[in-house]
């Protein structure tokens, strides 16, 4: 709002509370997460004295040490593939008119908007019934684990990083790629000198997100990962089902801080951006 | 055409032929850079959807497996039953819930945001947005820490004088983890709409003597629709197929039809049933999010 009307009187202050109320109820519980990740107390949410202990525990934890490694090799193998295809059906859909666009793009929305519950039920009975075909085909005997996780999460992220291009390809005028065609760069050229510059930092906001989305994961992880074979939120679900411990609050805060740092590098992304 | 291949940098003559072989080409390039993503989505979404539809109408047989034979509407039938109505009225009523409580909380502060300076207005958006970009799980894990036994919460309500509440795996729990989670897809859109409305309109209705409660029942709601329409959207879709912050804040007597859905395949091992419920799920959404999008709404 340009020349917003600047609220008066009782609605200023009670605008400003519940603004004040909603940094309150977002920040809260996080800092009180961090807080308690330090406390000695068995009880999760009791003061008992300053302790590292429980991230000395996650460190000795070798199951925790194997989800956490399972779940950086899933997401960088995840955020290359998403990003390449995303990228590539960003620009075919915005640079190009070709056969059955239409329901590519509307394809390209779907995993978006499906429920995640529904996604994990249609992996899990695909990847059943598909192992089942490669068995009897070629006795090929296939385990669920990182392959499936990573095709899973990639059949959602394609869309995520696309839907992010799209928007910066969107705002973009394509004068600049003209000109270079017409001063006879090759359509290659013209993209690796033009567009790709361009449009990086979309890119970029893609990948964060992709990296972010997989990291997060805990539905349609939990259905398509094999036994034995797990990301860590979807081993931190399970110890949190199995009853809360000091340690789940030690292994949520490494997430949490790992998360803020993706976001703090998108925002620095964006301000580079803006300032060259 | 023969041009080109002799020497890249002739400037052809724009003959209707030569447009035609070039526009043709542009659309083989197009497809060719489609193709990956639209096999990919093919071999990976859309058989794998055929399969849940094609798994609705199957039969359970006695040892939990699924029999591919004897097709019949019966897990949809199902649907009626007390208890499935139960838990789909249930999670009806708790996204409906959620939804309100969230509009009514980031109206305001939409607005709030868009009467502040640029500057101070972005440091704010950060502030919304890291919580966005947080671990879901994390955010509602913190909550099982605070409302727990003996716990922050606890503490509060001693403090006040109002003695202790278990809210911990209620109904209200599940609302309040899932306002906490998606509080801002409901900030981020309404505050898109309300900042691109005009702000010499308000005071044009305050100037023609409409007061407060008139200028926004008549100016400000209306032109912010889209982003009403939109957050409520985002918020009420996920809100329905919830199924993390029933399990970690919720009890046995708040299954909601996320977590119904997943205990199909996962303990009770009746999977057409599951796939049933799932497609239904599937297609609830899927006529809201058309209804956005008739309704003009693209603000995300």
């Amino acid at each position: 709002m340009s020349n917003a009307v600047e609220p008066r009187g009782l609605s200023k202050v009670g605008l400003q509370i519940n603004g004040w109320l909603v940094y309150l109820f977002f920040y809260a519980p996080i800092v009180l997460l961090v807080i308690f990740s330090f406390s000695e107390s068995r009880n999760v949410g009791k003061w008992g004295g300053f302790t590292l202990s429980w991230y000395e525990q996650f460190i000795d934890s070798s199951n925790a040490r194997n989800a956490l490694e399972n779940s950086i090799k899933i997401a960088i193998v995840v955020t290359i593939i998403s990003v390449i295809l995303g990228t590539m059906s960003a620009l075919a859909l915005e640079r190009f008119t070709f056969k059955g666009k239409r329901v590519f793009d509307a394809l390209l929305y779907l995993p978006i908007i499906i429920p995640d519950v529904t996604m994990a039920v249609m992996l899990l009975l695909f990847f059943g019934e598909f192992f089942e075909i490669l068995d009897n085909l070629f006795g090929l005997q296939l385990r669920k684990g990182f392959w499936s996780i990573s095709i899973s999460h990639i059949a959602f992220n394609i869309s995520f990083v696309s839907v992010v291009v799209r928007a910066r390809l969107a705002g973009m005028s394509t004068d600049l790629e003209e000109a270079a065609v017409d001063l006879y760069a090759s359509r290659w050229k013209a993209f690796r000198h033009v567009t790709f510059p361009q449009i990086l930092p979309g890119i970029a906001g893609g990948a964060l997100l992709a990296m972010t989305l997989s990291l997060d994961d805990v539905v349609i992880t939990q259905f398509v990962a094999g036994p034995g074979w797990t990301t860590l939120p979807v081993y931190v679900f399970g110890l949190i089902r199995k009853g809360v411990t000091p340690l789940i609050n030690s292994i949520s805060v490494i997430m949490l801080v790992s998360s803020m740092l993706l976001v703090g590098l998108s925002l620095l992304a964006e301000r580079t951006r803006r300032g060259g | 055409m023969r041009k080109r291949e002799s020497s890249e940098h002739v400037v052809e003559v724009a003959t209707p032929e030569f447009e035609k072989t070039a526009q043709k080409k542009e659309a083989r390039r197009g497809l060719l850079m489609a193709l990956p993503s639209y096999l990919y989505l093919i071999l990976f979404f859309v058989i794998p959807l055929a399969i849940v539809l094609i798994y609705s109408f199957a039969t359970r047989n006695r040892f939990g497996g699924t029999d591919l034979s004897g097709w019949n509407v019966e897990s949809y039938e199902r649907i009626a039953e007390p208890i499935v109505r139960t838990i789909l009225f249930r999670s009806l009523w708790l996204a409906i819930l959620t939804t309100v409580i969230c509009l009514v909380i980031a109206y305001p502060f939409a607005y709030y945001l868009s009467t502040r300076k640029p500057a101070i207005r972005n440091v704010m958006l950060v502030f919304v947005m890291i919580p966005f970009w947080t671990n879901f799980l994390v955010r509602n894990y913190a909550w099982r820490v605070i409302l727990g036994n003996d716990g922050p919460f606890t503490k509060v309500t001693e403090f006040f004088g109002l003695g202790t509440h278990e809210l911990l795996f209620s109904q209200k729990a599940v609302v309040l983890g899932l306002v906490y989670g998606y509080l801002p897809f409901m900030i981020l859109p309404l505050y898109a709409a309300i900042e691109r409305i005009d702000g010499q309109l308000l005071e044009a209705s305050r100037d023609l003597y409409g007061n407060g409660w008139q200028s926004f029942k008549n100016v400000l709601l209306p032109l912010s629709m889209p982003g009403v329409i939109a957050g409520s959207i985002l918020v009420f879709v996920p809100s329905l197929g919830a199924y993390v912050t029933p399990e970690v804040l919720g009890g046995a007597k708040t299954t909601l039809l996320g977590s119904y859905i997943v205990t199909q395949f996962l303990t009770a091992r009746n999977w057409p049933f599951g796939a049933a419920l799932s497609f239904v799920l599937m297609a609830v959404m899927l006529l809201m999010t058309i209804i956005y999008f008739r309704k003009g709404g693209r603000t995300l």
